[in-house]
């Protein structure tokens, strides 16, 4: 779990960059106003699928990142949040912004009530319970118990919501700006979250869970509430997936998605905000991409074999971690180091031998 | 100057020699919707490259081998095909996003042979939505022929729900006293299958149908055997064995079957009819006697080498699929899909219209399909969006399927 350390969680206010960051994506729609092209629309359904990706990828950094406790099921809070969605839309006819603070509240207490169990374990059990709750999700949703609700293995089919009050948008330029809203809302919680008292004792327990206990830290509620948060994030994101996705069925939750979380965030890098939103832009970018790559490489070189486009994810996810071991945003992080150390003043050599050695082995 | 007075006069005179010939060609002025142009035809499909289910992309390679060998001959009235086969890994919401890229971004006429009931569920309403032919889908689920509500989807393949009548039908007719114990897997294509044989058994016999069912017990996929399930059906007394279960347990049920000396009228649905995945594993010997039913031939039988079809089958797979495995009934599946699309695309013409695909496909009249089961037509019509009505019924005999008795379809 080696970390970067992060200037930001003693910054107050909300960051600029994170400001003109936001303001910049709520400008992109607005290029379909100028550059009338069919494809807009889908570019804008590509932007809302990074941006759910990020919201669910930010859940499990939490947890990861800040609080050290491994989960290879958040494909299950993120399914529980999308069903949460589709039967409240579905059976109980709810508007489809409404069911986003009850996805989040149910996915809280489920996250929590799980974090109890996970307190005993740690490190590759941790792994393990919560892969197990991956693999059981897609089954208990095909329960026969239950079909009456979730439509069973044919899922359920909703409505795509319009824009409201004649706003003069394309449905999915409206659906674009409510999951950026959303995930700027997200962002801007965690953000103040990690920079509170909350957030550094998190981080203390992920560093050193005795040290934190004696510094008083409740560890054990701590780590369940990280739980129940992280699981409330990622099933948000996965309540908006079911609303631009307007279909829900057990096959969209497999495991692999709770997998794909976890290469969104190491890829992204731990524990940093705005890696969450590489993460999130890698896992939509690259998998179509290496489809792309493969395509191409066929018909150019003839080949008689398929490139398989899996093998060349694969191969862009190793030089990754190569080349940068902490993530795009540890990678971002050790290059202003490394600027600004070229930069700054040489640190006179004389006085404290020790601490120079250990600044450097730090930056490395 | 008298150059060009010559030139336009020859010019003219031709104009007018060629103006009876060249009225029909106006008569059908060209008219292309998206993906379209005097050279190529840009069509799209979604099939599992990879993840649990990319058995099935064979189907999807079959697709682009006959293409190959479309543009290779020249193509269809002169346009080659572009077909955008992308991996959707039979997740549904990447088949959302990969179809809103076919249609949006890659601009292609239309899609065909999406593969999977959940992927298709997915798209279904968007397609219709979009008025984007949405041709042949490759799932047997009951839903996609349904023109009056959505006018843009057309299925394929017998559904599962006509076979399991087709097997009902059968055993009233050939088994006295029927006594019947169903295995099936719990997903929608068990439920289609049931329903489809409760029909036919209640057509059969009436309401009453219902009490001659002894047993139905089910499985998950992933249940690691169907071992328990097995021994609770034999013990019923049931002399009619309805087999609704994908491959790996059609050939664990087969077997344990065998083991425990049970032997009823076994019927196995085409899902599971694979030689080479299903009967040798679970041993010939145990499988004998087996009714199925079968609309393409299998393609491991070396009785149709005498048929004409197969041996071109057989070329095209050594031309354009020399790595693949010719024991692959999805070879055949891909195969007999494709034809189809270029008699729809052949029938166009220079009309290659979205509108015009949709009234085509709709207008396939006993048309004949290599790989197919010899009599076996496909017919559409605009209230009729199931190209495919009738299975034939085979028993296993050695080591192949053998057809007997009468090519049976579900009137419409």
């Amino acid at each position: 779990m080696a970390a970067q350390p992060h200037s930001w969680a003693t910054k107050a206010g909300i960051g600029w960059g994170a400001l003109v960051f936001w303001l910049f994506m709520a400008t992109l729609p607005l290029i379909g106003f100028v550059w009338d092209d069919p494809s807009f629309d889908y570019w804008m359904f590509m932007g809302q699928s990074m941006l759910i990706y990020a919201i669910a990828v930010l859940g499990l950094n939490l947890l990861t990142g800040f609080n050290g406790q491994i989960s290879l099921g958040h494909g299950a809070f993120f399914a529980l949040g999308a069903y949460i969605a589709a039967i409240l839309m579905n059976d109980a006819g709810w508007p489809y912004w409404a069911t986003l603070p009850a996805a989040a509240v149910v996915c809280f207490g489920a996250g929590f009530l799980f974090g109890f169990p996970a307190l005993k374990l740690e490190g590759h059990y941790l792994a393990l319970a919560t892969f197990s709750l991956a693999i059981a999700v897609p089954q208990l949703l095909k329960h026969k118990a239950i079909t009456h609700w979730t439509g069973g293995v044919s899922g359920l089919v909703l409505e795509k919501p319009d824009p409201p009050f004649g706003v003069p948008l394309s449905p999915d330029q409206f659906l674009y700006y409510f999951c950026l809203g959303v995930a700027a809302l997200l962002f801007w919680a965690a953000f103040n979250l990690l920079r509170g008292r909350t957030g550094l004792g998190l981080m203390a327990i992920r560093d050193h869970a005795m040290a934190a206990a004696t510094m008083g830290i409740d560890t054990a509620l701590y780590k369940t509430i990280a739980f129940g948060i992280s699981a409330l994030f990622t099933g948000v994101a996965g309540a908006l997936s079911a609303i631009t996705v307007a279909y829900v069925a057990p096959d969209s939750f497999t495991l692999q998605l709770s997998v794909y979380f976890l290469v969104g965030l190491v890829v992204g890098g731990l524990s940093s905000l705005p890696g969450c939103i590489i993460g999130g832009v890698f896992l939509v970018l690259v998998q179509n991409t290496a489809q792309s790559i493969s395509n191409w490489a066929k018909g150019t070189f003839a080949l008689a074999y398929d490139v398989p486009p899996w093998a060349i994810y694969g191969v862009v996810l190793l030089l990754l971690m190569y080349l940068l071991p902490t993530g795009v945003a540890g990678g971002i992080t050790r290059l202003r180091v490394w600027v600004a150390r070229r930069l700054a003043p040489p640190v006179p050599r004389a006085s404290e031998p020790a601490v120079i050695q250990r600044q450097t082995t730090e930056a490395d | 100057m008298p150059n060009i007075t010559r030139r336009a006069t020859i010019l003219g005179a031709s104009t007018l020699a060629l103006a009876p010939l060249a009225r029909p060609a106006i008569a059908e002025a060209k008219k292309y919707g998206p993906g379209v142009t005097d050279t190529e035809i840009k069509i799209g499909n979604t099939v599992p490259y990879s993840g649990n289910a990319s058995a099935y992309g064979q189907v999807g390679r079959a697709h682009s081998a006959y293409f190959r060998m479309i543009n290779d001959q020249g193509g269809v009235n002169g346009r080659k095909i572009n077909y955008i086969s992308l991996d959707d890994g039979y997740s549904p919401p990447k088949t959302v996003e990969l179809a809103r890229q076919l249609v949006e971004r890659d601009q292609v006429l239309f899609l065909f042979a999406t593969l999977g009931t959940a992927p298709n569920t997915a798209i279904h309403k968007y397609m219709n939505q979009r008025k984007v032919p949405h041709l042949f889908v490759s799932t047997g689920a009951s839903k996609w022929g349904d023109p009056k509500h959505y006018p843009w989807t057309m299925g394929f393949a017998p559904d599962y729900h006509t076979e399991g009548y087709i097997y009902a039908q059968h055993a009233l007719k050939n088994v006295p006293n029927p006594k019947i114990a169903i295995l099936r897997q719990n997903d929608d294509m068990g439920v289609d299958y049931l329903d489809g044989f409760m029909e036919g058994i209640k057509s059969g016999l009436g309401p009453d149908g219902e009490k001659k069912i002894a047993q139905i017990a089910t499985y998950e996929v992933t249940d690691p055997t169907v071992d328990s399930q097995m021994l609770q059906l034999k013990n019923t007394g049931a002399n009619v064995f309805f087999n609704i279960t994908t491959p790996k347990f059609a050939a664990q049920a087969i077997k344990k079957a065998a083991e425990i000396g049970w032997k009823p009228a076994h019927y196995l649905v085409n899902v599971a009819a694979s030689i080479g995945v299903v009967i040798k594993p679970a041993g010939y010997e145990n499988a004998q006697g087996i009714i199925t039913a079968l609309y393409q031939k299998d393609v491991t039988d070396p009785f149709w080498e005498s048929y004409p079809d197969y041996r071109a089958w057989r070329e095209w797979m050594a031309k354009y699929q020399p790595t693949a495995n010719p024991m692959e009934s999805a070879n055949a599946t891909g195969y007999i899909q494709a034809f189809t699309l270029m008699q729809v695309l052949k029938q166009c013409g220079d009309e290659l219209t979205r509108e015009n695909i949709m009234r085509q496909a709709a207008n396939l009249k006993d048309l004949e399909v290599p790989m197919l089961v010899p009599g076996i037509r496909l017919n559409t019509s605009p209230t009729n969006f199931y190209p495919l009505r009738s299975v034939h019924p085979a028993r296993l005999e050695g080591e192949h399927w053998k057809l007997f008795g009468e090519l049976m379809t579900k009137a419409e």
